[in-house]
């Protein structure tokens, strides 16, 4: 017999202190992580393009090699131990966040094919019963994103809501990727 | 051979709440309204963040004592315990538990909390837990008063504690609310009557339990979570 699932509720409006009680949960690497490091820049934006500022990010990705730390990886032993692949993050300023990461490698989709290197998103708040997935991708990734078998579920016309735009103005580069929660340019959510 | 991952059952959107419930005002400009893409599970969609006791300080599932500055928090003092399982009944061991919650006299700690009621000097409401290796997980609080909000006229949201919980896979998160037993406020949320399903709403009130109630010290409540379990078996691995 299976047992019914737990419904879910929103987050609400007064999450921070439960959630965000840690500073820098939006950072994921140390000074030993492998990899790229990259900035994530975006902006939770609303049905009337107003900045949402109760919501919540939470990010989670492979590592520089494409492996997670956790059982479920059939190579685990090769993830990098410097290496958590969560992060999470707040909108207080004006519907802003950032997040501090490393370029994830290529994760496997099945036995011949890979994934375009993608970080998987989730979005909370007030407002929202339940959270949204989406996946951020790079777009200086084209030919992998070409093949990518989860992209090309997505309507061709609707793709560019999910690949994040780089940067070079700054010391590191920054992917821009913006959270539209309805309307004409919103953004792709899935349900796993 | 290798074991793969097991394949877990989607969102059940049959009790799960929609993005759009009009009666909670603020879902309206904020709830996708394009069709959900349906999302394959990957090694992206079944891992997720591994949690371990480095994680949980001494205090953190006692918030009548963590948040002590100079005697204890005004209330109710109770105590909450419940089961982590899967949809098969498995138990969901190590599992991450964030609590957070009004004080007694329904007042956040937060700058944008605008209720006329007191705040609290010893309490702060935030709390966290791990299930342990049968999914089982306690803390101690002080039971959460009810508080006002805007989203119609005279509206309160009834007593609840807030939990967030991370399963095994990224897939596996929930977040949610805890309810009481008999409080004359539930027919009149409308974000507890966002669920659709009546057995559904049911899930998130817990229950009295007086084999958890300590005599002369608190009260015991019992709140059991269920997240998605496995959808089948399609990867058969036989051993030669
Ligand atoms: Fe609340």
């Amino acid at each position: 017999m299976k047992h019914m699932q737990t419904p879910s509720q929103t987050v609400g409006p007064f999450f921070h202190y439960g959630l965000m009680v840690e500073q820098d949960q939006n950072v994921l690497y140390d000074e030993m992580t492998r990899g790229q490091r990259i900035h994530i820049k975006g902006q939770v934006i609303d049905g009337k393009s107003q900045p949402v500022t109760d919501a919540m990010i939470e990010i989670w990705q492979a590592d520089a090699g494409g492996h997670h730390n956790h059982p479920s990886d059939p190579n685990q032993a090769q993830a990098d131990p410097h290496f958590k692949g969560f992060g999470r993050v707040d909108t207080v300023h004006n519907g802003q966040f950032l997040f501090r990461t490393i370029k994830p490698g290529r994760v496997a989709y099945d036995a011949e094919a890979d994934q375009a290197p993608h970080i998987n998103v989730r979005v909370f708040s007030r407002g929202m019963l339940i959270h949204a997935y989406t996946r951020l991708y790079f777009s200086d990734e084209e030919e992998a994103n070409k093949t990518d078998p989860v992209l090309n579920l997505v309507p061709a016309d609707r793709r560019y809501t999910l690949v994040a735009s780089r940067e070079d103005t700054g010391e590191l580069p920054t992917y821009c990727f913006n959270v539209v929660l309805q309307g004409e340019m919103e953004t792709v959510f899935f349900n796993p | 051979m290798q074991e793969l991952p097991r394949v877990l059952t989607s969102l059940d959107w049959n009790v799960q709440p929609p993005y759009l419930h009009a009666p909670y005002k603020s879902t309206v400009l904020r709830s996708p309204q394009k069709p959900l893409i349906p999302l394959p599970q990957t090694l992206s969609e079944l891992t997720g963040p591994v949690y371990g006791h480095e994680n949980i300080r001494p205090l953190d599932n006692d918030l009548t004592k963590n948040a002590v500055v100079n005697g204890e928090p005004v209330g109710e003092r109770i105590i909450v315990v419940g089961r982590v399982i899967d949809e098969d009944g498995r138990p969901v061991p190590n599992a991450l538990i964030e609590v957070w919650q009004a004080n007694a006299c329904g007042r956040y700690i937060h700058k944008n909390d605008q209720h006329p009621a007191p705040l609290d000097p010893n309490f702060t409401g935030a709390g966290r837990v791990l299930t342990d290796a049968n999914g089982e997980y306690r803390f101690t609080t002080i039971k959460p008063g009810a508080y006002p909000w805007r989203n119609h006229e005279n509206a309160w949201r009834p007593a609840h504690i807030h939990f967030s919980i991370f399963g095994t896979a990224f897939i596996s998160r929930l977040v949610t609310q805890m309810f009481f037993p008999g409080d004359p406020l539930m027919p009149l949320d409308p974000i507890y009557n966002g669920i659709p399903d009546e057995n559904g709403r049911k899930r998130l009130i817990s229950e009295y339990a007086h084999d958890i109630t300590e005599p002369e010290w608190a009260l015991g409540y019992r709140f059991n979570i269920v997240l998605n379990g496995s959808r089948m078996t399609p990867f058969e691995t036989k051993d030669a």
